[in-house]
């Protein structure tokens, strides 16, 4: 018999890969890039929701990652399609030009 | 020594691994198609553990959604935005002094100890649910998630499905180039 | 008839409303009449009242109707109510009598004013509001028609409001007014409260009068002290006389109904008709009566060295006020009725003989610049003469007895004093001089006018003649009707108003107040009833007032250079005399910009400095604040991003770590 992965070993990675998510998202300057970072947070998240789910035989852990991946892909058409309309208007997706909310 | 430490340990070890250096590289590349490439790395690497995890149905929407059409769209985009292999797109308008950033690696790294902490030491308190995963495979993971969402789950599913469209259609009306 | 008596006030009140609504469409001759028909309707309806009071027992001459329940709010009831007793009928008689020859005499007078519709509104206004004085059952009814003469002084004396001594002139005597007023309303509450604490909430007179007794003696001093304060203000006593002089400025039809018989004489009856309270308190009547010789003295010293006709007549009016403060103040409450009386008719007359000499003289006041006018304006003169022999004390007519009434009283009263009657006796010399002065320098010698006047000097129409005539027939015959008992009379008007002045003096321990003068100098109880000694004082007064005219006539007629070597022998006292003293500019000395500049700190530490402080600083507190804040929108994502991560450390710390405490 297999053994399960311990709960808490997935909640250690889960950590990790959201804090460097989070470093990711504040730190680069690339919009796109800083998109990507937040996606990884989302699936830091998922697999805890997974292990989650795993842990307590349940099936509620899948299906809020299958709502989660659902609305990150809607996040990620219309987050792009923005990035896309930011780059026509100023001519790049450096984070630091767009500042229209300053005050 | 093997088989007492457990092979599932193992693969899970070796693919966690892959995630952090993996998404470690991808932030930390200029180059934006570098990092969708080790994003997509990433992702795989997440669909392997979720396969450990006796999540098989979200494996494959995994590698269905995430590696294949949201990092597809991505790489579009970046192909579409970046001029000059994203160097001018990383210029930081405001010089980061050291005290800046020795304050952002202490903020970062007390977030990680928090988690890490709460990861290692808090105590989950949920009732044990009632699918367990012989069972379940037994069934077939994809028909049990799929009886759930059509039966306890269909008014979120049904509203999932609207909200999929609006972002369809917001997507086409926000690219559209203005007459 | 006497259900009726709202209907005193009332037709002036339609005369008012009609004018003041349609006026500007009637002719003005239609204004005129018609202010003068409501002037004469309301003293036909006094005469009929009257006339029904004289068919009555003198107990039952008491009417009161109530109208319109004005403030009922728990144990406080004030209706809208008129009063009609002797006091009110008398009153209510000379107001409405004289008002109503001043009004026809008006027509002539005003006759090429551009603002002779306005002047008629606000005379009649003015007539309205004198009848709810003086025939107001309440304490509350009479402060408002106390109010309402104010206000229409104001309107009247300012009525030529282009000019601004005219406009200032109205100012002043409204706000001095409002002093007086101050001290009338302050008297008014301690009444109110002092009677409420004994269970008894009302202001009406009835009720006031058969509670008096429930109040103690200090509180009847401090109470008829205030209402004494008021008194002085509207009826011009020290210090609060500066008004009159200025109130001059309007024109003279105003000075004569308004500030010789009427509005001024408001403070007098408001005493007399609250007789009752002062004859509790012998120490406030002290006052009254110092102040009232002191006043009527000093202003006939103001009248010695005045030119402006209208201003000697204005200090004369002060004076005799204070002869009939004097009468009060010594508990002879229906002599300083009578003399009020009497003093309506003679200086109304001699208002409005001046209005007549302006008229001749093309508007001329300064008595240096007439003269000789006896053959040019007859009817003037003989009017202007029989008035100045009243005025005067002369025997014969009204003046001579009911000052001579007033004299009598200030000897022997209980609260008389010898003091008293002496400086009063000297006074009443002193107003023969300086009226003769004034006759004899407006009508006899040369005329000393500019020619083109002296061509238009013409005696006045016969619209303004023949009230000047009918007022001196009064001037003659208006005292008869108090003839002392010494001369044979039975003092008719004494034994009219005896129900509700109590038949004068109250045989109360004489009080000399303040234990100022011993008992011996006290001319009380001995003296009352000693006719000899009546008549001796009697002769002596007229012989006064005769060395006054003789004095007069050398100076002014014999010997006309006499004054002007005195006044060259002793300059300084004439110049202080001349400038009445300098009252008025010490007055503005200490008090106006005293409060000019109170004003002005309080604005620059108050106003500007802590009520705009708080509003423009909590303004400018948010701007600040709302900079410090400002701060937080950059407008860069990635820093929202680190807040909400900054947020986060503190959210998963609290559920976390918090299981563990």
């Amino acid at each position: 018999m297999l053994q399960e992965i311990p709960t808490s070993y997935c909640y250690l990675l889960s950590a990790i890969v959201f804090v460097i998510g989070a470093v990711g998202a504040i730190t680069r300057k690339n919009a796109i890039v800083i998109f990507m970072s937040i996606e990884l947070m989302l699936n830091a998240v998922n697999l805890v929701f997974i292990s989650s789910g795993n842990a307590f035989a349940s099936l509620d852990g899948s299906v809020f990652v299958f709502f989660v991946m659902t609305v990150a892909a809607v996040e990620a058409a219309v987050g792009l399609a923005i990035f896309v309309m930011l780059f026509r208007l100023k001519g790049t997706v450096n984070a630091d030009e767009v500042n229209l909310l300053k005050g | 020594m093997m088989g007492a430490i457990g092979f599932k340990l193992i693969v899970f070890l070796v693919a966690a691994l892959v995630v952090i250096v993996s998404s470690l590289l991808m932030t930390t590349r200029k180059n934006p198609i570098h990092s969708a490439l080790w994003m997509i790395v990433t992702f795989f690497a997440m669909a392997v553990i979720y396969l450990l995890l006796n999540a098989q149905f979200i494996a494959v929407a995994q590698v269905m959604v995430y590696a294949g059409a949201i990092m597809m769209l991505i790489l579009f985009v970046i192909m579409m935005v970046s001029l000059d292999n994203g160097a001018q797109n990383e210029q930081k308008k405001f010089p980061v002094n050291f005290a800046k950033k020795a304050a952002g690696a202490l903020v970062v790294t007390v977030l990680l100890l928090e988690l890490m902490f709460g990861a290692l030491f808090y105590q989950m308190t949920a009732k044990v649910g009632s699918y367990p995963a012989e069972a379940v495979s037994s069934l077939g993971n994809a028909k049990t998630i799929g009886t759930l969402l059509y039966g306890q789950y269909l008014f979120p599913f049904e509203i999932a499905s609207v909200l999929l469209l609006v972002g369809i259609i917001g997507a086409v009306v926000l690219s559209r180039k203005s007459k | 008839m006497a259900d009726y008596i709202w209907l005193i006030p009332l037709f002036p009140a339609i005369g008012f409303i009609v004018n003041g609504f349609f006026g500007s469409r009637m002719s003005k001759d239609a204004v005129s009449w018609i202010a003068c028909l409501a002037v004469f309707l309301s003293f036909l309806t006094s005469v009929a009242i009257f006339i029904q009071f004289l068919q009555m027992p003198a107990e039952a001459r008491v009417f009161e109707i109530n109208i319109y329940n004005w403030i009922a709010s728990g144990e406080l009831s004030i209706p809208l109510g008129f009063r009609i007793d002797a006091l009110s009928i008398v009153m209510s008689l000379t107001v409405s009598g004289v008002a109503f020859l001043i009004h026809v005499y008006s027509i002539g007078y005003m006759a090429h004013d551009p603002g002779i519709k306005r002047f008629f509104i606000e005379l009649n206004l003015f007539v309205f509001m004198m009848l709810i004085l003086v025939t107001g059952n309440s304490l509350l009814m009479m402060f408002v028609g106390w109010e309402g003469v104010g206000l229409c002084s104001y309107l009247l004396i300012g009525f030529w409001y282009q000019k601004d001594s005219a406009s200032d002139a109205g100012k002043k005597a409204f706000i001095v007014n409002r002093i007086g007023d101050f001290g009338f309303l302050l008297g008014i509450f301690l009444l109110f409260l002092s009677l409420g604490a004994q269970g008894v909430w009302t202001l009406n007179f009835g009720e006031i009068q058969k509670n008096a007794h429930l109040l103690n003696g200090n509180l009847a001093y401090i109470i008829t002290f205030l209402f004494f304060v008021g008194a002085a203000g509207k009826s011009a006593q020290i210090p609060l006389y500066v008004w009159l002089p200025d109130a001059m400025e309007g024109p003279t039809p105003v000075s004569s109904l308004i500030h010789a018989a009427t509005m001024v004489t408001a403070g007098v009856y408001m005493i007399a008709r609250l007789n009752f309270l002062y004859s509790m308190a012998p120490d406030t009547m002290l006052i009254v009566a110092i102040i009232g010789v002191l006043t009527a003295f000093f202003a006939a010293t103001i009248g010695f060295a005045q030119y402006d006709i209208k201003k000697v007549l204005a200090y004369s009016t002060i004076s005799q006020l204070g002869y009939m403060f004097v009468a009060v103040g010594v508990g002879a409450y229906s002599a300083g009725i009578f003399h009020l009386m009497t003093h309506a008719f003679f200086k109304g007359l001699l208002f409005l003989g001046a209005g007549s000499i302006m008229h001749a003289m093309s508007g001329e006041l300064d008595m240096r610049k007439m003269g000789g006018l006896r053959k040019k304006i007859p009817v003037t003169y003989w009017t202007f003469f029989i008035a100045c022999l009243a005025i005067a004390g002369i025997p014969g007519f009204s003046g001579f007895f009911s000052k001579d009434e007033i004299l009598w009283k200030a000897f022997s009263s209980p609260h008389g004093h010898i003091l008293i009657w002496l400086l009063a006796a000297l006074t009443a010399g002193m107003t023969a001089f300086y009226m003769f002065r004034l006759f004899f320098g407006v009508f006899y010698g040369d005329c000393r006018a500019p020619e083109d006047i002296k061509h238009h000097i013409h005696e006045s129409p016969q619209v303004m003649t023949v009230p000047l005539m009918i007022l001196a027939f009064l001037a003659i015959a208006g005292g008869y009707v108090g003839i002392p008992h010494l001369l044979g009379g039975t003092n008719l008007f004494d034994q009219f108003l005896a129900p509700v002045l109590g038949g004068g003096v109250h045989a109360e321990a004489a009080s000399t107040g303040f234990g100022l003068v011993s008992s011996a100098w006290a001319s009380g109880a001995e003296a009352a009833g000693e006719a000899s000694l009546e008549m001796t004082l009697m002769i002596a007064s007229v012989v006064t007032a005769l060395i006054g005219i003789f004095i007069a006539y050398l100076l002014y007629v014999s010997n006309t250079k006499l004054p002007g070597k005195f006044t060259a022998a002793f300059p300084n006292l004439f110049k202080v005399v001349n400038n009445k003293y300098y009252v008025d500019e010490l007055y503005d000395f200490v008090f106006v910009r005293g409060i000019l500049k109170a004003g002005a700190l309080l604005l620059k530490v108050v106003d500007i400095g802590i009520i705009e402080g708080i509003v423009n600083g909590s303004g400018s507190l948010m701007q600040w604040a709302g900079g410090l804040l400002r701060k937080f929108e950059t407008g860069f994502v990635q820093q929202y991003a680190f807040g909400m991560i900054l947020g986060a450390i503190v959210v998963v710390g609290y559920i976390v770590f918090a299981p563990l405490f």
